[in-house]
Parts: structure tokens; C-alpha cells; sequence
């Protein structure tokens, strides 16, 4: 059996223990000891898997574990681990570790607040395992579903309309994967055989093009829809700006790389040639959705609205850079992933707190925080820095990578698409720059604030955690680059043979 | 005479029953609930043991180890019927009449097994009927309720005319081939515009019992005034019974004129299902609520029948095993509050989970299980019905099952959003249930929970089911 269960099984283990809890307090601690073995298998796993590479183990797939489940529809438990995979496991420990701390004061439900944010981790950590597409839908719709719960109960303003759209629309964009799925399932064995949900499998042979044209739109708006692809994003907002910190955290962070990485490994890796012929109305939409989301950002007061608006942009650019084709774009693509999980679970969550003593979300209300609460704020400063960008952070290693690879396309169109695209980056700056101005500088405007104490040590545990993250990437970029590009070797040797036929 | 194992058992102990309800006083009528369940449980399990497939009175009547096995799936619903109707049973209105129930029921279960047991239309209408009338009765039970015995009028109607038009549709059959047996009649269908005729009478017939659409109109009135226990006994037990021998005969006696079928199917799923779905989203009664989210999961089920193929037929069987644990615990939930509160609507049920935290979370997870969401048996059974028909190549019928499937999400989260989300000055007071009621509970959801995961569960469907081919 591999170790990658593990992932799996403690995640259970965990909400198995939480329902055996007696108060509060131990639900918690259930939850901090479950998470943090999650973290510690997670690093281990990226230690391990270094150490395998640069043992000289280039298999496509490490740790692989394969038992058939269903026969007769040749349905397998099938789960292993490349480059990316670990990538994303590591961000995703990270994250739901410091979700944990950020929820510390939960106080209506606490068991059902763990659960079902623990049950939440578990489908994200399966889908990232998972190389059978049928598990890996399983683990998708398992990753979504708690989020209805966790918004419509915990959640804030007009939180029960927020969960119902959120709930429906990533459905419904699952409701597209499923048929992408079956489709893939019902052309993964041309020469006669055996059907396949094997996503390792499927990528070997070659499918034809009328079907990759029929199926191609389906995965890639069916996942899009969870990576915020314009005009599907709409959930995300309102999503974002009811549901409690942890959760915010949790989907910002995490749970939307989980249709930018969908598009990568299903939509454009199993078919490159339709990706290739129709990746252009998908490049527009996603440009749009950069500067859309930018924009939308600079026009919002609540805090949480600006962060949810600025998370369409940088997820925008996620899957504007999946669809530049490139080995560098791509890196940058997951890179970006990484780092825009680990910045905007910092931010959410420094909002959360921030909301916590002020009682408010609105900039106008709150200004001169720096004086009350310098910890938060510096903390503050660091995400946005990071956010728009700032060398020495992660957001500067991802958005270079990603405008470095989309250049290397040389025709007008691509042009145009990434020039409009990294002017966001000055729009950025500025509704970074907005906020911090009137939210942590100048004067204190509400007496009351003069009372307010800064971060408590779970609040720091949680913020931490976070920042290291992102500083590791900004300052050590290249061993996680080094991983992430090993583990792009498949879907480049698929994409450049694509390429030809088509031209 | 091992032939015939299951029926002869339920035989036994109808009558065993009707003898035990001869000598007991009025008083004392109660005290047959325990032993008619054990008794029940007792030939559930016997059922489960491997019989001798067979042919008897001339192959009027056939027994294979796929009937048996959908005997056995019957078997598994009617038990847990029986288990969640204690509650219902021991009030004081119905405390006279218990053995009626008891009896009535199994009369009605031994009619589905000699349907899905026919080798012949004689036969077949003949456990059809059987299946039928009792229902009625049962429909009627709260005879001191208005709507009740409302329901009992309309399904007899209903019935009555659905009976007749299969009838008419069956003498066609005969007319064009000159007999009744399955095996000679297959050869004989040629697609001739007369045996299409019967064709489309034959199914009509067949979908006013699964309530497809547009045969439906009876469904919600009848699950409404009926007792909750008997609703649930014709959402599930009568309508997967109906969906069993509807994909027997299809698939043996109309092989032939499958593209004719298929092409009905195809408008008529479409239509279940979209019509199922616009509906229930409107409805605010929880059993008009489930009476609408069956008839839309019945066009799910028809998805899995359509194109003919071994895999959907597989699919379908599974998938209406799934549902039955799926809609009995959904079910399971309304009638315990509903025998204790009186309470029906979805607004009664707002903030439940604050009072009753064990029934919501029973009523969550059977919702969940019927709108498909993993890790629950529903996901896997939509799922593979989905396969099934992809595999058949229906993608654009797909897509709108598909679509459809948000829309049920939607009216599912309503009631999940009453009982968890939204907060309530007066919500139904926290009660202790009795231990039949969590016994019965606890069945649908280990069923739920486990189905999914133990494929050997599917594969030996899948193994049996090679019988019809």
C-alpha cells in the first residue's frame, strides 16, 4: 500500500476522532493534532520525492497504488503522485493548517464545523492523488459539497443565497466534467479493449479529433468554472465574502487551484489538439477575467469583496497561462497556483481577524490599524506586497514565470492577450496599495479602535505558517520550479506533438 | 416446488398471519407486529440462499437467479418498510387493523414476485393485478381521513384504467402472434404497425405503475393522502418491482424493436425528468415533495434501460437498490415526524437539526444519496447510469439528465437548508424515537453507506443479469 492513503486516511481518522469528542476544546485539538500529521506527512512526501528524482527515478508517476475497484467498468482505486501533485498536496497541508488555527473561535456547532471542513481537505487531498478519473470526480464533488454546510451555516450576510450559488454553479460545472468524463471513458479505447477511466492510460493513446473537439469545451468550462474562468466566476465573489475565515481560506486557497489543475491535467493534457484549436476562445475569456477581476477589485469597499475579486484575477491567470502551451507558462501557471493559494488564505485570514476586533469589513470605517495592531498589519503589508508582485515573494517567481512563458508565443494575437494581461499587474498595485493606505495608515478614525489587541497566538501560529510558505517560494524558488517542470515533461511531449498535425 | 421458494414463503406466512389475526382479540392485535417481522426477516434471509433456477406449469413461470435476486432486493425494501412502520402502527387509530396492513402488503409483494417471475402475459397481468388492488386498499387505510381515502379512490382508478389499457395492448400481442409465452412471442415481433400499437398501449400500461410522465398525475395526490409508510411502500417497492419486469420484458420479448423503444424512451425520460424536477422544486408538502423527486428519479432509472445493453440493465437494477435504501430513509424521517408532530411542510422543518440533530442528519444524507453526491450508494448509481448511457452514445440525453441533476440539487438543498440553515422561533419539538424507527434508520443509512463502496455488490448484478441474454 502507498503512503499516499495516508492522505486519505488521516483526514478520516481525524473526523472520526472529532465525533468522539466531548466539548469544544478537544474538537479542536483533534482537529490541530489531525492536520498537523497532515502537514508532516505532506513535507515528508515532498522530501521524499526530491530525494527519489534526484536518485535518478523518472518515472511519470511515483508511489503508485492500483486496485480495481468495479470490473466490469474497469474502475480502479488508482492514485500516485507527480511533480505538480506534490506541489499541490504541500500547498494544501499548509493551507488547512493554518484554516484550523484562523477558525480557533468558532463557538455554534464546532464538531460540525471540523467535520465538514475536514471532510472538505479530504476531497481536495484525494483529487490531487487520484489518477482514475472516476476517483477523481468522486474526490471533486466530496471537496465541494461540505461547502454548502460550512457557508450557509457559519457564514455571514446574505450567506444562504451565497451557498445556494456557489453550491449550483460548481455542480453544474461538475455536471460538464461528468459528461467530459464519460466521454473520455467512452474513447479511451480505440483499438477495441477494455474501457478506461485511467487518466495515465487515456494519455497514451490518441483520441480523435471531431471527439476532443466535442469533449474539450465541457472538461475545460466544467472545471473553469471552479478556476473562476470568466463569465463562470460569479459564485466566487459572494461565495467568498459569506463564508467564515477558514473557509474563505480553504476555497480561495485551495479548492479553486482544484479547476486550474483540472484543466491541466484532464482538459489540455488528454486532449492537446482540440486544446490547441479552440484554446484561443478560452485565452480571451481568461484575459478578460485578469483584468475584469483587477478592476472589480479596485471598484469594492469590503475588504473580503476586493480579496474575492482579486482571486478571479490571479486565478484568471492560472488558466490564461495553461493556454499559452509552454513548458515556462505552465511552470508559471502552477507556480502561480501555489502562490496565490498560499497569499490569499494569508489574506482571508487576516481579514477574518481583522473583522473579528473591528467588526466591520467596509475600508471607509477603519483606518490607522498599523498603531493597534502592528503584527496583522505588517502581516498585511507582506500579503499585499506579495500580491502585486513584489520580488522576493512568491507572487513576483509566479507572475514573471507566467509573462516570460506567454511572451515566448510570438504572434499578434498572443501578444496582445498577454500585454492586456500584465497590465493588471499595475492595477493590482493599486488596490493593494488603496487599502493598505486607508486601512492601516494615518489616523485611527474610530475611537473605539483604540482598544482593540493585537493577533492572539493562534491568530500567529495561522499567520505564520503562511508567510513562511510564501517567503520559502519568493527567496528558494528553484526546487520547487525544478519539480514542477519534471512533472510537465508529459503534457509538453502531448502538446508538441499536437502541435505539428495542427499546423 | 423449491421453484417457487419466495413466493411459497410469503404465502406461508400471509396466511400464518390471517390465522393468528382469526384468534387474537381486537385488544390484543398489536402484539402481531414483532412476530410479522421477524417472520419476514426470516424469509428475507432464506431468500438469500442459492435456489434451483427452473421452469414450471409449462414455463408460465420461470425462475432465474436474476428474478431471485430481484425477489431478494424486494424483500430487503418490504422488511424495512416494516420495520419503520411500528410507530405508525401502534397508534391508537390503527391499532385494530394491524394485521390488514401486514397482510395486505405481503399479498401485494407476493403479486410483484409472480410478475417478475412471468413467462407468460397471463401471468404477468395476473401478479400484476395481484400487486395492484391491495395497494389500494392500503392507500385507503386512514379511512377517518378525508385525503386518504381520497388517494385510495384515485389509485384505483388509476389502476384500473392503466390495467385496462395493458390488457388491451396485451390482447394485440396475441392478436398478431397467436400466443402468450414471452419465449414464442419474441421471435413473432416484427415491428408491425399492430404490434407497435400494442407495443405503445403495453408500455402505457407499465408507466402509470413506474409514474413516468406524462402517466404521472396521480402520483402526488395519491403519496399525499396515503399513509407515509404505504407512499413509500409504492415509491419504491411497487415502482421497482414495475421497473424490474418492464427491463425483463423489454429486453426478451421486444428485442427486436429496440430501435422503437429506445426512440419512446428517449422523449420519455426527457420528459420524466424535467417535469419531475420543475415540479417538486415547487412543492412545500414533503410527500408531494418525494412523490415529484421519485418520478424524476424514475427517468434516471430509464436511463440505464435505454439502448439495451447488459451494463444498463446492471445499472438500472443497482441503481433502484440504491434508491430504495435512499428514498426509505428519506421517507423513514417524514413518517416518524409526522406520526409525532403531524407536521409536513418543509417550513415545519425549519431548524430541525437544533432539536433532532439524528433525524436530519439520517434526512441529509438520504437527500444527498438521491441528488447523487459522493460518497454516498447515490452517487455511484447516477454515475453509472450515466456511463451506461454515454456508452450507448445518448450524450445529448446525457446532458440534459445532467442539467437536471443541478436542478434536483437545488430542491434537495431546500430541505437540507430548512433543517440546518435556517433558525425557527417554534421547530418541532426534540422527541425520543422508538427503536423500530432507528433500527429501520440506521439500515438505510449502513445501506447507503455501503453500497457504493462494495462493488461486489454491482459485479454480482452484473453476473446474474447475464441470464436475459
Amino acid at each position: 500500500m502507498s503512503f499516499l492513503t495516508l492522505f486519505i486516511i488521516i483526514p478520516l481518522l481525524t473526523i472520526v476522532g472529532i465525533l468522539l469528542c466531548k466539548n469544544h476544546l478537544q474538537v479542536k485539538w483533534v482537529a490541530v493534532v489531525g492536520m498537523s500529521l497532515q502537514l508532516i506527512t505532506a513535507i515528508v512526501l515532498i522530501l521524499v520525492f526530491l530525494a527519489e528524482r534526484r536518485a535518478g527515478n523518472m518515472a511519470e508517476v511515483l508511489f503508485v497504488q492500483d486496485n480495481i475497484w468495479y470490473e466490469t467498468l474497469n474502475i480502479h482505486f488508482y492514485i500516485g503522485v507527480d511533480g505538480v501533485s506534490v506541489a499541490m498536496i504541500g500547498l494544501t497541508a499548509l493551507v488547512v493548517f493554518a484554516g484550523i488555527f484562523a477558525s480557533w473561535d468558532i463557538v455554534d456547532l464546532p464538531r460540525e464545523f471540523f467535520t465538514s471542513l475536514i471532510l472538505l481537505a479530504s476531497g481536495v487531498f484525494g483529487f490531487f492523488i487520484s489518477l482514475d478519473l472516476f476517483t477523481m470526480f468522486l474526490f471533486y464533488e466530496l471537496a465541494v459539497i461540505p461547502m454548502y454546510l460550512l457557508i450557509g451555516i457559519w457564514g455571514s450576510g446574505p450567506r444562504h443565497y451565497s451557498a445556494m450559488k456557489l453550491t449550483l454553479m460548481l455542480m453544474g460545472g461538475s455536471a460538464l466534467i461528468l459528461l467530459g468524463m464519460v466521454g473520455l471513458y467512452v474513447n479511451s479505447a480505440p483499438g477495441g479493449g477494455p474501457l478506461t477511466f485511467n487518466l495515465i492510460q487515456i494519455s497514451k493513446i490518441h483520441i480523435s479529433i471531431e471527439s476532443q473537439r466535442f469533449l474539450f469545451p465541457f472538461l475545460f468550462v466544467g472545471f473553469g468554472v471552479l478556476g473562476a474562468l470568466f463569465p463562470f466566476h460569479t459564485w466566487s465573489p459572494d461565495g467568498h465574502a459569506s463564508a467564515p475565515t477558514a473557509v474563505s481560506m480553504l476555497h480561495a486557497g485551495v479548492l479553486m487551484k482544484l479547476g486550474g489543475y483540472g484543466c491541466y491535467r484532464v482538459a489540455v493534457f488528454l486532449l492537446p489538439e482540440a486544446a490547441h484549436q479552440m484554446g484561443w476562445i478560452f485565452l480571451i475569456l481568461a484575459t478578460i477575467g485578469v483584468i475584469y477581476g483587477a478592476f472589480g477589485a479596485l471598484w469594492q469597499k469590503d475588504l473580503k469583496y476586493i480579496n474575492a475579486y482579486s482571486s478571479v484575477s490571479h486565478c484568471s491567470l492560472v488558466l490564461f497561462a495553461i493556454l499559452m502551451f509552454n513548458q515556462t507558462a505552465l511552470t508559471g501557471a502552477i507556480i502561480q497556483m501555489i502562490s496565490h493559494g498560499i497569499m490569499t488564505a494569508l489574506f482571508f485570514a487576516l481579514i477574518g481577524m481583522i473583522y473579528g476586533r473591528t467588526h466591520t469589513r467596509y475600508i471607509n470605517e477603519m483606518g490607522g490599524l498599523m498603531k493597534v495592531m502592528p503584527f496583522l498589519a505588517v502581516a498585511y503589508v507582506i500579503a499585499g506586497l506579495a500580491s502585486l508582485g513584489l520580488p522576493g515573494f512568491s507572487g513576483f517567481v509566479a507572475e514573471m514565470t507566467i509573462f516570460v512563458g506567454a511572451f515566448q508565443n510570438a504572434d499578434v494575437f498572443h501578444r496582445v492577450c498577454t500585454i492586456i494581461a500584465a497590465s493588471s499587474i499595475v492595477v493590482t498595485a493599486v488596490y493593494i496599495l488603496r487599502v493598505i493606505g486607508i486601512l492601516l495608515l494615518g489616523k485611527i478614525r474610530n475611537p473605539a479602535y483604540e482598544l482593540i489587541t493585537d493577533a492572539k497566538w493562534h491568530d500567529k501560529i495561522s499567520v505564520v505558517a503562511l508567510i513562511f510558505g510564501i517567503t520559502l517560494i519568493g527567496l528558494a524558488p528553484l526546487w520547487l520550479s525544478d519539480m514542477i517542470s519534471q512533472g510537465l515533461g508529459p503534457i509538453m511531449q502531448k502538446l508538441l506533438a499536437a502541435a505539428p498535425i495542427l499546423n | 416446488m423449491l421453484i417457487m421458494r419466495h413466493e411459497l414463503l410469503l404465502i406461508t406466512i400471509t396466511v400464518i398471519l390471517l390465522i393468528v389475526e382469526i384468534f387474537l382479540p381486537n385488544t390484543q392485535k398489536h402484539k402481531i407486529i414483532l412476530p410479522a417481522i421477524l417472520l419476514m426477516a426470516a424469509v428475507t434471509l432464506v431468500g438469500f440462499i442459492p435456489g434451483t433456477p427452473g421452469v414450471l406449469f409449462g414455463g408460465m413461470y420461470q425462475s432465474t437467479a436474476l428474478t431471485m435476486m430481484l425477489k431478494n432486493i424486494l424483500n430487503i425494501g418490504v422488511l424495512i418498510i416494516f420495520i419503520q412502520s411500528v410507530d405508525w402502527l401502534k397508534q391508537d387509530q390503527n391499532k385494530e387493523k394491524v394485521s390488514e396492513f401486514f397482510i395486505l402488503i405481503l399479498s401485494t409483494l407476493i403479486g410483484m414476485n409472480y410478475m417478475i417471475s412471468s413467462g407468460d402475459f397471463l401471468m404477468f397481468y395476473l401478479g400484476l393485478e395481484l400487486a395492484t388492488i391491495p395497494i389500494a386498499a392500503l392507500a385507503a387505510y386512514e379511512r377517518y381521513k378525508e385525503k386518504s381515502a381520497e388517494a385510495g379512490v384515485k389509485l384505483i382508478f388509476t389502476s384500473a384504467l392503466s390495467s385496462g389499457i395493458l390488457l388491451y395492448g396485451l390482447s394485440m400481442i396475441y392478436g398478431t402472434t397467436g400466443t402468450m409465452y414471452f419465449a414464442d412471442v419474441a421471435p413473432l415481433i416484427t415491428g408491425a404497425p399492430l404490434q407497435v400499437l400494442a407495443f405503445i398501449f403495453f408500455f402505457t400500461g407499465m408507466a402509470f405503475k413506474i409514474s413516468l410522465v406524462p402517466f404521472h398525475l396521480w402520483t402526488a395526490d395519491v403519496y399525499e393522502g396515503a399513509p407515509v409508510n404505504v407512499a413509500s411502500y409504492l415509491s419504491v417497492i411497487s415502482k421497482g418491482a414495475a421497473v424490474f419486469i418492464l427491463t425483463i420484458i423489454l429486453y426478451t420479448v421486444f428485442a427486436k424493436i429496440v430501435v422503437i423503444w429506445s426512440q419512446m424512451l428517449y422523449i420519455i425520460i426527457i420528459l420524466t425528468i424535467t417535469v419531475g424536477n420543475l415540479f417538486a422544486m415547487r412543492q412545500q408538502n414533503l410527500k408531494r415533495f418525494l412523490a415529484f423527486s421519485s418520478i424524476a428519479q424514475a427517468g434516471f432509472i430509464l436511463l440505464g434501460i435505454i439502448g439495451q445493453s447488459q451494463l444498463g440493465m446492471t445499472t438500472a437494477i443497482y441503481f433502484v437498490l440504491v434508491y430504495i435504501f435512499s428514498n426509505l430513509g428519506a421517507f423513514g424521517v417524514v413518517a416518524i415526524i409526522s406520526n409525532r408532530t403531524g407536521k409536513e411542510t418543509i417550513n415545519d422543518y425549519d431548524g430541525l437539526y437544533r432539536t433532532n440533530p439524528k433525524l436530519s442528519l439520517v434526512m441529509m444524507l438520504a437527500l444527498f444519496s438521491l441528488a447523487g453526491i459522493p460518497p454516498l450508494a447515490g452517487f455511484f448509481g447516477k454515475f453509472f447510469l450515466f456511463t451506461a448511457a454515454g456508452k450507448q452514445g445518448y450524450f445529448i440525453l446525457l446532458l440534459i439528465a445532467l442539467l437536471n441533476t443541478i436542478i434536483s440539487l437545488y430542491y434537495y438543498l431546500l430541505v437540507i437548508k430548512a433543517m440546518l440553515l435556517n433558525s425557527n422561533d417554534q421547530p418541532i419539538a426534540k422527541f425520543k424515537s422508538d427503536c423500530y424507527t432507528r433500527l429501520g434508520l440506521v439500515l438505510c443509512v449502513a445501506g447507503m453507506a455501503v453500497i457504493g463502496f462494495a462493488s461486489v455488490i454491482y459485479e454480482n448484478i452484473f453476473n446474474l443479469s447475464f441470464g436475459i441474454f
